[in-house]
This record gives structure tokens, sequence and C-alpha cells, in this order.
């Protein structure tokens, strides 16, 4: 809900005249702190159908107020700037690359759901973190191919990492980067989960191999890939294990493209109660709901993702084309955590070399 | 003491407002972030700082922002001196249309104009052939395509101004056409062409949308640097110097625009001829620059009209829903309803803030120090120009925490934020017109009885209306593009428009896409529409520096 407009003006000028006088009382309309209003932090890939946030508001009391604060890692990195004054009740949307900055920083209250499902307890953070964030949903960031492409061009399709660096797949590959996007961070992690201390010569044979690096997902899927955008010029394209369901043309019955299975990395996503909230009880509530039947049915329709409760049946398309992979490549979020900002570093030189 | 307090109220009560304003929402947040990074656990430890100065990247982004910044100052300085002339010292049909299509880049938000460079120079776009795609070379000509107009404007109404009979003079002397551009025409529009430069460099180097979405990761400037180093790596210590040298230097270019800057705007305009024959050449020049202006403009639009490779109007139809997927929280429609609700907050607040900020400009203190004050004043505004957004979005977050002024999650936040960035625009077109005004007609006013108030009212607002009306536009225009500072700040379940199109970009879908695409063109066609109107006012400090 919005207020008036003139209202607007009149509390933006208000608050400059308290700026100005120092008085106190301001009429702004700042993060509510009643108990039945939770103000929930989340990445800007947030997305749920209003019927199943209604039907919780419903059933709780409570009224959800969600606030977008970029991606991920701008929004652990706003969490841990402002542990003093809080902006948030609960959060949900950070993932295992900045879970451990999270939990080191002290941002959240422990909180385990008492409906985790057992599925659920593989993606459990090592240590005092299980305690502190709830897996909520995962997803896997893969190599994508269009199989039309290769069909027509008469060309065996890449399966593995090392099939990337091999002549005959030259300028066929398109990334996003790791610096500006999530996945494209999953991507590193996944390289360097493979090669060990060698992701740098990969990396150096992927660039040598003509890969172009984009700033986002979206530039490398809708205007890079031949089975994204429609104009794209490359075949090859990191994204996700989800994505081949989205390519199935109107009319048809099966992708047009596949997700390659080796080349994972599986990113999972949690949600918890922040520290210091002014409503820890509806931040728990809503921990709770985001494990619900309802809010784990929606996600792979709405963000893309997996439910972390197995017994949550998948869309049909999504059963049939959208498998995971059996053996995604790992690296512990604390290890993440520590290394990431070097890695970063020195993959940026090597590209921007 | 007590004496200038009684005559001088008004002008310390107009310069309070706005100072207090730009302290709060400015200085406060930006002195945060650096404290965060000169005193990380409460203790003063300048070594980090020190130490990001002397790495070898920072010195690389250091170096890529300069040379880029400057390559494109050049570049827009040459070709917006041909279009300013065709545009302000000659008379043809549809001029005024032309004149508003060339403000429209200014306004048009970042994100709107790295999709149309990528459809431009990407595959399958008019100017593939050139493999510019992800190159600096791309980043360069964005940078033009958003500064042109600033080149085209300041020169332009500076050249209008100039008096016609000292190049009659010099011609009547036997001087030829070229020895009169050379040695009377150039020398009186330099100190416009310093200014614009100046201001166009100031808008490079500080180029953040532009270079994040386009440079991919290749190049990075100080701007991006301070973005990645604050949202993804939270080395505030790093940021916190960046911020600083980046302040030093946007610090000095306002030095040198506002010693370039002739303040009176004579208004006496010298008249705009039909164009002749030898006029042909610079015609041209500019016919190509408008072209280089529309060619991306041009692309997005047909982008937004095909759906698989079909001619439709889906894309526009599809606006009223949330995107497949539920890509957005809203429909696209209640997006750029909610935009032109905030735009008309921000403008109101950069308007009230802006008309206090030119009044205090214009008036002309008697000795040195007065001067010297009312100029560091007004430079104090330009500030936040060329200041990160990350910095600013994030410091809100620091130090607006407290009641009675926790305005973190308040929604009056981002209307503020956008008439902080609308503000200096706002002043750049009211002061110099303000200042034109003879003082003796106030001091008249004044020993004729009438207070403060009333010599505003009588004197200065009636010649200054179209200004302020023309401003108020710009400023409105200008808070519906505004991506940079409002994507720094809690984005509720009431996104702008520009918001919107970032978030159908970042979803897979042809659909999604194609939705962008249409409402980057409604966006553009909006701030065009206002640019329109505004232009009819005939306001030549409008968008000059």
């Amino acid at each position: 809900m919005r207020s008036s407009r003139p209202f607007h003006v009149l509390a933006g000028l208000l608050a400059l005249g308290v700026a100005t006088t120092g008085l106190a009382g301001c009429g702004s309309s700042s993060g509510s702190t009643d108990s039945h209003t939770i103000v929930v932090a989340t990445h800007d890939s947030w997305a749920m159908p209003k019927q199943v946030i209604a039907d919780f508001e419903k059933q709780s009391g409570y009224t959800v107020k969600i606030e977008e604060q970029g991606d991920a890692g701008e929004l652990t990195n706003k969490l841990v700037l402002t542990k003093d004054s809080p902006i948030a009740d609960a959060v949900y949307g950070i993932d295992n690359t900045f879970a451990s900055r999270a939990v080191d920083a002290g941002v959240l209250d422990p909180y385990t759901p008492k409906s985790l499902p057992a599925s659920a307890k593989r993606y459990l953070l090592p240590g005092s973190g299980a305690h502190d964030l709830t897996p909520v949903d995962y997803g896997d960031v893969c190599v994508n191919v269009d199989d039309v492409w290769f069909r027509q061009h008469h060309l065996a399709e890449p399966r593995t990492l090392d099939d990337l660096t091999k002549p005959a797949y030259k300028n066929l590959f398109v990334t996003p980067a790791a610096t500006t996007s999530s996945p494209g961070l999953a991507f590193l992690a996944a390289t360097i989960a493979a090669k060990g201390d060698h992701w740098q010569s990969y990396w150096k044979a992927l660039l040598a191999n003509g890969t172009k690096i984009d700033s986002g997902w979206d530039q490398a899927w809708n205007a890079d890939y031949t089975a994204g955008g429609g104009k794209g010029t490359r075949p090859i394209v990191l994204s996700y294990s989800s994505s081949p369901p989205d390519t199935i043309p109107k009319g048809a019955t099966r992708p047009t493209t596949s997700a390659l299975l080796d080349t994972c990395f599986r990113q999972v996503e949690y949600a918890g109660v922040v520290r210091g909230a002014d409503n820890p009880r509806g931040a728990r509530a809503f921990v709770d709901f985001m494990l619900s039947r309802p809010a784990q049915r929606s996600m792979p329709e709405s963000m893309y993702v997996y439910p972390v409760d197995k017994s949550v049946p998948l869309p049909a398309q999504w059963a049939k084309w959208a498998t995971v992979s059996p053996k995604p490549w790992v690296i512990s979020p604390s290890e993440i955590t520590q290394k990431r900002a070097q890695w970063l570093r020195e993959w940026r030189d090597l590209v921007s070399g | 003491m007590i004496s200038v307090l009684r005559t001088r109220w008004p002008l310390l009560l107009a310069a309070g407002v706005p100072l207090a304003a730009l302290l709060v929402f400015f200085a406060l947040p930006v002195g945060g972030m650096v404290q965060r990074g000169f005193w990380p656990d409460g203790r003063f430890d300048p070594a980090g700082v020190a130490d990001v100065l002397g790495r070898a990247r920072t010195l690389r982004v250091l170096w890529f922002t300069i040379w880029s910044a400057g390559i494109a100052t050049a570049v827009a300085v040459l070709l917006g001196l041909p279009t300013a002339f065709c545009l302000h010292r000659l008379r043809f049909t549809g001029q005024g249309l032309v004149r508003a299509l060339v403000m429209v880049p200014f306004v048009l938000p970042t994100v709107v104009v790295g999709v149309a460079f990528t459809q431009v120079f990407g595959i399958g776009g008019p100017l593939a052939g050139l493999h510019l795609d992800g190159s600096a070379a791309a980043i360069v000509a964005a940078m033009v395509f958003f500064n042109v107009s600033v080149v085209v404007r300041t020169v332009g109404s500076f050249w209008q101004a100039i008096d016609p009979r000292r190049e009659q003079a010099a011609a009547a002397l036997g001087a030829s056409p070229r020895q009169v551009f050379l040695t009377v025409t150039v020398p009186s529009l330099l100190p416009a062409v310093v200014a614009a430069a100046s201001v166009v460099f100031l808008f490079c180097a500080t180029a953040f949308g532009v270079v994040l979405t386009m440079g991919g990761l290749r190049y990075s400037n100080v701007e991006t640097e301070i973005y990645l180093l604050t949202t993804q790596e939270l080395d505030l210590p790093s940021a916190a110097a960046l911020s600083l040298l980046q302040l030093v230097l946007i610090v000095v270019l306002l030095g040198i625009v506002g010693r370039a800057r002739r303040t009176p705007v004579e208004r006496s305009s010298s008249p705009a001829r039909r164009p002749g024959a030898r006029d042909w050449p610079v015609l041209i020049t500019a016919a190509a620059v408008v072209g280089f202006l529309l060619l991306p403009i041009v692309t997005l639009v047909e982008a937004s009209l095909r759906v698989g490779g079909q001619w439709s109007l889906g894309n526009y139809r599809a606006l009223g829903s949330t995107g497949s997927h539920h890509a957005l929280l809203v429909p696209a429609v209640q997006a750029l309803g909610t935009s032109l609700g905030i735009a008309v907050e921000a403008c109101a607040l950069a308007l009230v803030l802006g008309l206090l900020v030119s009044y205090v400009v214009s008036r002309r203190p008697a000795g040195r120090v007065g001067r010297r004050l009312v100029a560091a004043f007004d430079g104090a505004f330009m500030l936040p120009l060329g200041v990160s957004a990350v910095t600013v979005g994030f410091g809100f977050l620091i130090t607006l925490d407290r009641p009675p002024l926790d305005l973190r999650t308040s929604t009056v936040l981002i209307p503020i934020a956008q008439a902080m960035v609308a503000l200096p625009l706002v002043v750049r077109t009211v002061a110099p017109v303000l200042s034109s005004i003879d003082d003796r007609q106030r001091q008249a006013a004044a020993s004729l009885g009438a207070g403060p108030l009333r010599v505003f009212g009588t004197v200065d607002l009636p010649t200054a209306w179209r200004s302020v009306l023309a401003a108020a536009g710009f400023a409105f225009a200008v808070s519906l593009g505004e991506f940079g500072a409002t994507s720094f700040l809690a984005r509720s379940d009431d996104p702008t428009l520009p918001v919107v199109i970032y978030e159908l970009l970042s979803r897979p879908g042809v659909m999604n896409f194609g939705m962008a695409m249409a409402a980057s063109v409604v966006l553009a066609a909006a701030t065009a529409g206002v640019m329109l109107l505004v232009e009819r006012l005939r306001v030549s400090s409008l968008g000059a520096f």
C-alpha cells in the first residue's frame, strides 16, 4: 500500500525539516514495528504466486512485506552492514556461496523448523551454521547445449568441462562473469572443484578457445545463445539444469536443448531469522511457511528451483526434462567464503588481462 | 553580525534548507561509508586504504576510467559542436522535434541503453559486422550517446547568445568565413566548450550502468570497481579509498567548470538564419549524429514489435501481465504508474530545493569572501552528480537507521534519492536565468517597501517561470529513468519501471525479453514526450552546464 502523493512530498519535506531543526518525531513510514507485519529481505529473483502468500497471511494473521535487496551477495552484505539495526525480520535467498559469511558475521538467530523434511538435512550448513539457516530450495548451474544446432551441424555434443576447451568447440561457448552474476560464480566454483590448483590454466584454455564472457546471465541466454532469444550464434551456454523445459517450442512436447549433467554446481538457497528482529515470532512463522507444501510446490514455476522437500511433486515437464545432476561438483561453504575474494581477483585478472 | 542576520535572514534560510538536505541525504551516508572504511573496527587504520591505491589492478581501473572518459569526451565535443550550430544558429522546419530528440538519450535509463547497444552491436544487430560487442569501443560509444546532448545544449545556448555584430564586423574587415570562425567564434565559445567537456568527462568517468552491462568485466572503471568491492566483497577500506579518489577528481572538475562558466546568460540572441549552400557539410554531420542517437532507439522499437520472428503488438499487450513464470510481482503497467507517481514526488522535491539553491546562487554578494562562499555553495550541489550510487545507497543503510530518521525501508527514500540526482540539473537550468536579472530591479522593489518574498514573486518569478517549468519537466524525466540510486535502495513490492525492465531481463523466457523491450520503448516514449513538451518552452539554459 502506498500512501498518497501529497503525503509523500510532505513527508519528504518534513524529513528535510527534521534534518534541519533536529526535532524528533518524523512522519516517515519506516519499517513497521508492529507485531503483525513480517518484513522479509530477499534477493531480487523473488517470485511467488500471490495466492500462496495470501493464504499464509490469512492462516497466520501476519502481513508479509517483501523487500528485494539485490542479488544474493548484496543481500548478505547489506545484512552484515546493518547488523546493529536490522532491516528485516526474516531473510530468504542467502545461498551456499555466501552462507558462511552471514553465519560468521552473526546476523542470524538460531532456528530450526520442526517441519524440516529429511531430504533437506543433506543441505544443512556444517557446524553451528546448521541452526542459523534453513535450506529451502536448490538448483543446479550447468552448461546447456542446443541439440538442434548440433544436429544441423553434424557435430557431436560436448559432455564434460574438458570438452569445452577442444578445438571442435571453438567460439561456441558463452558464460556470464563470475564477478557480476551468481550462476557465473557457481560455474567458477565448479571448475575450481573439478580442477583444483590447475583451475587457472583451465580458464586460460577456455579463453584461448574463444569463450565469450557476458556480464549477466540474461545477456548470455537472450543475446548470445542460439536457442535463447533467436539471434545468437553460440550453441553452448552456462545456465541451469531447469532451463531446457523453457525451450519447448509452441505445440511441441520436447525441448530443443539439454543440460550437461557432468558440469554442474549445486546452489542451495536458505531462509533464516535475522538477529535483533522486531518480530522474531513472525520471522519464524515465515521460515516455516517457506517449507510448507504450497510454497515448496510453487518454487519450480516461479523461481526455477527445486524444492528441498522431495515428497513435493515437480511439474510434469520438469519431472521429464529437468533432471538434476547425480554428482554435482562441491566446495564447502566455508572454503568459498574464505577464498572467494582471492578467487574472484585472480579470475578477473585472468579474463581482463 | 546581528545586522547581517537581520538583512540576510531570507538568504540564510534559503541556503539552510537545501544544505541540510545535502548533509543528511548525501554527506552523511557517504561519510558513514568512508568512516567504515578508515575505521574498520573502530580504530583508525589507513593502511588498508593505502594498500588498495598501490595495487596494480587499481591503477589499471584508474587508467581505463581516465582514457575511456577522455576519448568519449573528445568524441562528444566533436559531434556536439556541428549539431549545436545546426540546432541553435540555423532555422528549419521540425527543429523543435530534433532538439527534443537530442535530449532524450540523456534521460534514458542506463538499463535500457545497455540493452539497446547490445542489440545494435550484438548478433543480428545493424552494426554486428563491426564486432564491437563487449569491446571498449562499444562502451565509449554508449558514453557518447548519453552525453552529446550536454555539449549541444551547453554550447548551443552560448552560441545563440553571441553578439553577431562582432562576426559581421570581422567579415566586413575582410576576414574569410574560416578566419571569422577561428578568430571570433571559437574564442568566444571556448568557455562553454570547456564547461561542457568537463561535465561530460565527469559523467563518463562516473558512468556505472553502461560499463557494468556492456563492459562485462573485461573493463571496469572506478565506479563499477566500488560497486564490486562493496556489494560482492564487502571490502569497505578499498571502496572508501576509491570513493575519496573520486571525490577529489570531481572537486577538481567542478572547479574547472565553475571557472569556465560565465554566470549571466545574455538574453539577447542572435537571429537564427535559414541554412544556405555552405552549411551542407555541417548539416550532414549533424544529421549523422542524430542518426547515431536514433539507431539504438529504433533497434529497440523493432525488437519490441517482434514476437517469434513475426511483427506483432503481443509484447505490448503482455505489459498488463506479470510476465511468464511470475517474473514480476506487479504488472508492468502498474510499475509505470508507480514510476510516474514517484517522479511527481521527486520533481516537487527537486524543484523546491532547486529554487532555493538557485535563489541563493543568483544573489551577488559584494565582498570576495561572499562570492567565494556562493561559488562553493553552488559547487556543493553538483557533488551528487559524481559520487558512486552504491556508496550513497549503502550509506543510507548504515546512517539513516535510527529514529527520528529511520528511512531505510521508507518509500520516501526513493523520491528523495532521485531528487538529489535531479537537483543539480534544476539549479543549472534556473540559476542562470535568475542571475541574468538586473539586481537594480530588486533593489528598486525593495526600496519601495517590498519584502524579500514579495521581491522574489514580482521580480524574479515573472522572468524565470518558464525555466522553472522546464526544469520541472527535466527533473521529472530524469526521475522517470533513474536506475542507479533506486536500485541500491530496498525494492518493495511496488517497483519502478526501470527496475521492472531489469527484472524482466534477468529471467529466462522469450516473452519476458520481449516485454522488457516493450517496456523500454514505453519508458523512452514517456521521457521523450516530457522532453518534447519542455522543449516548447524554449529555455536555453535547460540541460546546459
